[in-house]
């Protein structure tokens, strides 16, 4: 789906738990998650911190948005 | 003479362990054959013993790819084999790159002859495929007998040393690999009699296909984000509570678009996942942790990004064709474009 978007014209970010399936795939702008079953959160935090975590995801999400790139990049700063 | 020693890798659930919900399991061993590799073992027809299983949760691999591989090599090298195989995986994703990781390391790091098996689309055999034997499988264990057929006797050449014949003959996945040989007819001959059978409409085999690099260039960026539409996709299966499409939990053959205007937060009552590949349970309770629409609103609200679309669009990635997924997302960028979106932001399990 995600080369579908970025041929459609739409610049994309991928944020996904396994990485090198993401490049195998095409992505161009990735950000790793979490895990598996909670790539945005981890229910071993509370509420607030995870909010907090969830939050600094997205952010380096709109950053690799923000970026313009010329190859497949991993946003894991 | 001594029976061929073989260490047999597999998943939690071809080790009936469990579904998902065991998916976090660490490495472990057991000696003999488990699961299928009763099969296997019995397709060598007594010349070779299973000695030892090397068992991982799907989803503890794929989150700790390089720590887990170092375990599970060490577990193999404890048995010295003189072949390793892993899987089959099928379709399923993360026993595949799982698979292809391990076979990889054992045929380099311990010279040990090795190979798995996968479905074509499995994004583990395109990872692998150019390092390592994949025996092209089903996407299903029900094509557990055919798996077998094909994967024992390209072990047994294996490990004789004799010569491997060429993908379609041995029934691997093509590796990329050229070699010369002698043919009755030569190049000039073969050429015609190929474009005779193209003019002709019939079917034809080339001696040299062209690799497939389906790869897009990155668009160019954002510029100002603060005023730009963000969309959220994803492949994780969000769905509103009770799954009105009803999107299959796997082999997807539909997506769904959600309207959630004045949607702040997901929650428990409003949202779940239909996806079949992932322990559901940490998702159902709160599913901002597969799509973040609670940390975009406050986002939203902050003036960081412009706005959030008022639809995302949701689909299953488990064992969901290539081929669907590629359709699925054709349709709705058309949509996406036309409602002016900027941006995208698309999350996978």
């Amino acid at each position: 789906m995600v080369k579908e978007i970025e041929r459609a014209g739409i610049p994309v970010v991928h944020i996904c738990t396994v990485v090198p399936i993401s490049l195998t795939v095409g992505a161009n702008r990735i950000v790793p998650a979490i895990a598996i079953p909670h790539p945005l959160g981890n229910p071993s935090l509370d509420k607030a911190e995870e909010k907090a975590l969830r939050r600094k995801i997205v952010e380096k999400s709109l950053v690799a948005l923000e970026t313009e790139v010329t190859e497949q990049t991993v946003f894991d700063k | 003479m001594a029976k061929i020693r073989i260490v047999h890798y597999i998943n939690q659930f071809f080790a009936g362990i469990g579904g998902e919900e065991k998916a976090d399991i660490k490495p472990e061993v057991r000696e003999g054959a488990v699961g299928p590799g009763m099969a296997i073992q019995a397709g060598f027809g007594g010349e070779a013993e299973i000695v030892a299983t090397v068992i991982c949760g799907d989803s503890y691999f794929g989150e700790n790819i390089e720590a887990a591989k170092e375990e599970v090599l060490q577990m193999i090298k404890g048995y010295s084999p003189d072949l390793f195989i892993a899987g089959p995986a099928f379709n399923a994703g993360r026993y595949g790159v799982a698979c292809g990781t391990i076979t990889e390391a054992v045929q380099n790091e311990l010279n040990v002859p090795a190979l798995t098996g996968m479905y074509i689309e499995n994004p583990g055999a395109d990872m692998y495929k150019k390092a390592v034997y994949v025996v092209e499988t089903k996407n299903s264990a029900a094509g557990m007998k055919d798996a077998v057929a094909k994967m024992v006797p390209l072990a047994k050449k294996l490990l004789s040393g004799e010569e491997i014949g060429a993908p379609s003959e041995e029934g691997y996945i093509e590796r990329g690999i050229r070699k010369n040989y002698f043919t009755e007819k030569r190049g000039s001959q073969r050429a015609v009699d190929m474009l005779v059978k193209k003019l002709k409409g019939e079917e034809f085999t080339t001696e040299y296909p062209m690799p497939d690099f389906d790869r897009v260039d990155p668009n160019p960026a954002v510029k100002d984000l603060s005023k730009a539409k963000i969309a959220l996709v994803t492949s994780g299966g969000i769905v509103p509570k009770g799954n009105p499409d009803h999107i299959e939990s796997s082999s997807a053959s539909k997506y769904g678009k959600y309207d959630i205007d004045g949607v702040f937060d997901l929650t428990s009552e409003s949202h779940e996942t239909a996806h079949g590949g992932f322990d559901p349970v940490y998702c159902n309770e709160d599913s901002d942790r597969v799509l973040p629409v609670d940390v975009l609103r406050d986002l939203e609200k902050e003036g960081r990004i412009g706005e959030l679309h008022r639809y995302f669009y949701s689909t299953t990635g488990n064992g969901t064709a290539v081929g669907s997924s590629k359709k699925f997302a054709e349709e709705f960028s058309k949509e996406l474009i036309a409602d002016g979106v900027d941006a995208v932001i698309l999350t996978s399990t």
